[in-house]
């Protein structure tokens, strides 16, 4: 039996006060519960909202990079210096992380490659599958992430035997004057539909 | 539900502890006088809390440790009321703190058997001191940063291992990085780790022995849960409340709660520093140690005074004992009192801590306003004070232009010398309003009416040709308002002042007319004497290479330009300007060529707002 304590202990004795007057007692109880609470949860729901910080959509709107147009079409590099190969090519614009601003920073990288005589193809590097970066392989003629073996066509269609659930996230190109434009921007990793991250 | 209760009980004996927890014996019944101990406890319970927030969002480093406190301040979710809270309630702690003690002496709770658990309190509250002095640097600003540099010194004095303890402290040879890691491992990590060990045996050995009841019949006895428990939430309630009222009273949002400074820069003087109110005493208390004697004021004092608190116990032991240790604390309370009310009256009245205090509120809310405007770099926000000319121009011209120049009657940063100026005071430089009024009054106290408080200058310019002209042709009324108003509009356009807003194109040409050709009935014309050479001059009236004769006469071209200021600045004695009339020191070797910007464009307004 736990409960039972020494006799020298600080037991309460029969016929203490409070015993006598049960009512009391709850109230008691019942206020140093709700202050206490109170007290406790004050400060804690403060430091909550601002660990819930990275929830706000304010927050994700200022993290966004600034340097692109208004449609999202970042300045990549000129038509001439695009191959039939694919090449990555970072995307430069003013990266913003927390109260850092760092301008004209890589903010993520693309595989471009010209298909045909004036058409570019333009994948994001992010494997769908996890994000880890994928890697063209030459010799294979398939982009190939490093991390889970999922393997891509040049088109960038999944190789079915991969991990990854979707094709390789294709990106918008635009050619203006000898100019590649790709509209960059990020998928959620993990799942079947490419949706925005 | 009970099944698994009980299970856990036989596992873990939870409700024996619980119990011994909960119903500890409250003889004479519960009472506010026992309250001060927990709301130590729930003081720096809010500490654990708020500070581990705080840590998922500071980053200790000179180079991102204002800024990231920054971020939380004006950025993050009710993050000032977090650093609010947290600041506040450390103050909060220090007053909870000296009541605790003075209690525990008041009631002779440190008498036998209760020595052990006087030292552990003890050890307490130097863990609780050593958090302070260890949390103020960490927003790295520059009121934290000075008053650690303080700090650090004070402890470099120490005898036979003073460097190296000061080495260790500071983490190298300069206040930086290191200096970062090391404090906020100190304050996050070490010695809250102390504060819960010691806490802990501190409240284990209170429990051994029980409250110290001064009079046991008070009323029946009763438990701790739940009468004494309610007395002790209500004065957390209480302190809490007190803690969000300081916040508030600071200032709801951003701008409000917890102060921060403009960032630490090692190399922008700092004479508002002040450690926090409770250690003003011992900032006082240094003040009355001459040179190698600081030692005593610094170490031997307040250790001898921490010893006898500690000996108290036994000193308790003797008759008097009781009487002297009360005595005693009250002793040097009333001293600390009386140091803090010296410290805070010396400062009030001191007008150079005033202009100090002023001009760092200036560039704490200059720097955000910097970040807004600009954004923080990679190299952290101390930058931004250091590129802003209304700043560092400010600084420039207090120490190189101010001893003959005025600004409005100042020094550029508010403060008012007492020496006679003997130079211009150039707060409207380059606006029409200067221009206006050196047409019309040259000799006036803001243009050349201060240069005969030099004697050697005397009234070289105050009787010059300038002068002479102004006295001749203006103030006789020869030339009309209206034809001074186009001269103005005519050099403003050549201004670049951030406040010369629209041009009036017709008046500048009417003024350039009169400029260069002046009007019968007129003595003279402006273009005789200054040189001048404007972009489109259709008519040829700036073509005369004959120009500019007299000496003193400064070439107008570009006049309140960044260009014509940033010549002048390098050498007013060249032929071009004030010639063999000029006074002024060439600042074309003295001041490094951004400096000369600085103060250029100060002088212009230019600078981002």
């Amino acid at each position: 039996m736990q409960n039972q304590l020494p006799s020298d202990s600080n037991c309460p004795a029969p016929g203490f006060a409070g015993a006598g007057e049960p009512r009391r007692g709850f109230v008691a109880k019942l206020a140093a519960i709700v202050i206490g609470g109170i007290v406790g949860i004050v400060p804690a729901a403060v430091g909550l909202a601002t660990f819930l910080n990275p929830l706000r959509a304010k927050v994700k709107e200022q993290q966004r990079p600034s340097g692109s147009d208004a449609e999202g079409y970042y300045r990549v590099t000129t038509f001439d210096s695009v191959s039939a190969t694919p090449q990555p090519f970072k995307i430069i614009a003013d990266r913003k992380d927390a109260w850092n601003t760092y301008p004209k920073d890589a903010i993520g990288t693309v595989f471009l490659q010209r298909v045909g005589a004036s058409e570019v193809r333009a994948f994001n590097v992010s494997c769908p599958h996890a994000g880890c970066a994928v890697d063209w392989r030459a010799t294979r003629e398939l982009y190939h992430c490093p991390c889970h073996n999922s393997s891509f066509a040049a088109d960038g269609r999944r190789d079915p035997r991969s991990p990854s659930a979707r094709d390789l996230d294709s990106l918008e190109v635009r050619v203006v004057e000898g100019v590649v434009f790709v509209k960059f921007q990020d998928f959620k990793a993990g799942v079947k539909e490419k949706k925005p991250a | 539900m009970k099944m698994l209760l009980n299970w856990l009980d036989d596992r873990t004996g939870y409700k024996a502890l619980m119990h011994e927890a909960l119903y500890e014996r409250v003889p004479g019944g519960a009472r506010w006088r026992y309250v001060w101990g927990s709301t130590l406890v729930y003081t720096f319970s809010v500490q654990l809390v708020t500070g581990l927030f705080l840590w998922m969002a500071y980053s200790p480093s000179s180079q991102t440790a204002w800024e990231s406190v920054y971020y939380i301040q004006h950025e993050m979710l009710l993050g000032w009321l977090l650093r609010g809270i947290h600041h506040f309630t450390a103050q909060a702690m220090v007053v909870l703190l000296v009541v605790h003690l003075l209690q525990v002496i008041i009631d002779g709770a440190y008498k036998a058997p209760r020595e052990v658990n006087f030292w552990l309190g003890l050890i307490l509250m130097m863990v609780v001191l050593g958090l302070s002095l260890t949390g103020y640097l960490l927003p790295w600003d520059q009121k934290g940063y000075w008053a650690t540099k303080v700090a650090t010194n004070i402890a470099g004095i120490t005898p036979v291992v003073g460097s190296e303890v000061q080495a260790l402290a500071v983490g190298g040879a300069n206040y930086g990085h290191h200096t970062l890691t090391r404090f906020f491992a100190l304050h996050a990590g070490l010695l809250p780790a102390l504060l819960v060990g010691f806490l802990a045996l501190h409240i284990y050995v209170f429990r051994r022995h029980g409250l110290t009841v001064a009079d046991p019949i008070h009323k029946p006895d009763t438990t701790f849960w739940p009468d004494q428990v309610l007395k002790d939430v209500v004065a957390c309630l209480a302190v809490l409340a007190t803690v969000l009222f300081l916040v508030l009273y600071h200032g709801a949002g951003p701008a409000g709660g917890a102060e921060l400074g403009a960032p630490a820069d090692p190399t922008e003087k700092y004479s508002a520093a002040r450690p926090e109110w409770y250690f003003l005493f011992l900032f006082q208390f240094l003040k009355y140690f001459p040179g190698e004697s600081e030692i005593i004021g610094a170490m031997v004092i307040p250790g001898a005074i921490v010893g006898v608190l500690a000996l108290m116990p036994l000193i308790g032991r003797w008759k008097l004992g009781h009487g002297f240790n009360v005595a005693f604390i009250f002793g040097i309370l009333i001293g600390i009192g009386v140091l803090t009310g010296l410290a805070v009256r010396a400062d009030r009245l001191d007008d150079d801590y005033r202009l100090a205090v002023e001009d760092a509120d200036r560039k704490a809310e200059r720097v955000k306003q910097l970040v807004q405007i600009r954004g923080i770099g990679p190299e952290g926000a101390v930058v931004l004070l250091r590129e802003d000319p209304k700043t560092w121009g400010a600084a420039l011209f207090a120490t190189k232009c101010a001893s003959c120049h005025r600004y409005d009657g100042h020094d550029g940063t508010g403060k008012v010398s007492k020496e006679l100026a003997t130079a211009s005071d150039l707060s409207t430089f380059g606006t029409r309003k200067w221009i206006h009024g050196i047409l019309t009054d040259p000799a006036g106290p803001k243009y050349f009416g201060a240069t005969p408080n030099r004697p050697e200058i005397g009234e070289l310019f105050t009787a010059g040709d300038m002068a002479g002209w102004v006295k001749e042709n203006v103030s006789s009324g020869k030339v009309t308002a209206e034809e001074i108003d186009a001269v103005v509009e005519f050099l403003a356009s050549l201004s670049e002042h951030r406040d010369i807003a629209a041009i009036d194109a017709a008046k500048v040409a009417k003024g350039r007319e009169f400029f260069a050709q002046g009007r019968d009935g007129v003595s003279g014309t402006c273009y005789e004497c200054h040189a001048i050479k404007v972009k489109d001059d259709p008519e040829g009236l700036f073509s005369d290479p004959s120009a500019q004769i007299a000496t003193g006469a400064p070439e107008l071209t570009g006049y309140g330009s960044t260009a014509w200021l940033r010549s002048f600045l390098h050498k007013p004695g060249d032929k071009k300007l004030y010639g063999s009339h000029n006074w002024m020191p060439a600042f074309g070797e003295s001041l490094t060529e951004r400096e000369i910007e600085m103060i250029v464009d100060w002088l212009l307004h230019r600078w981002p707002e």
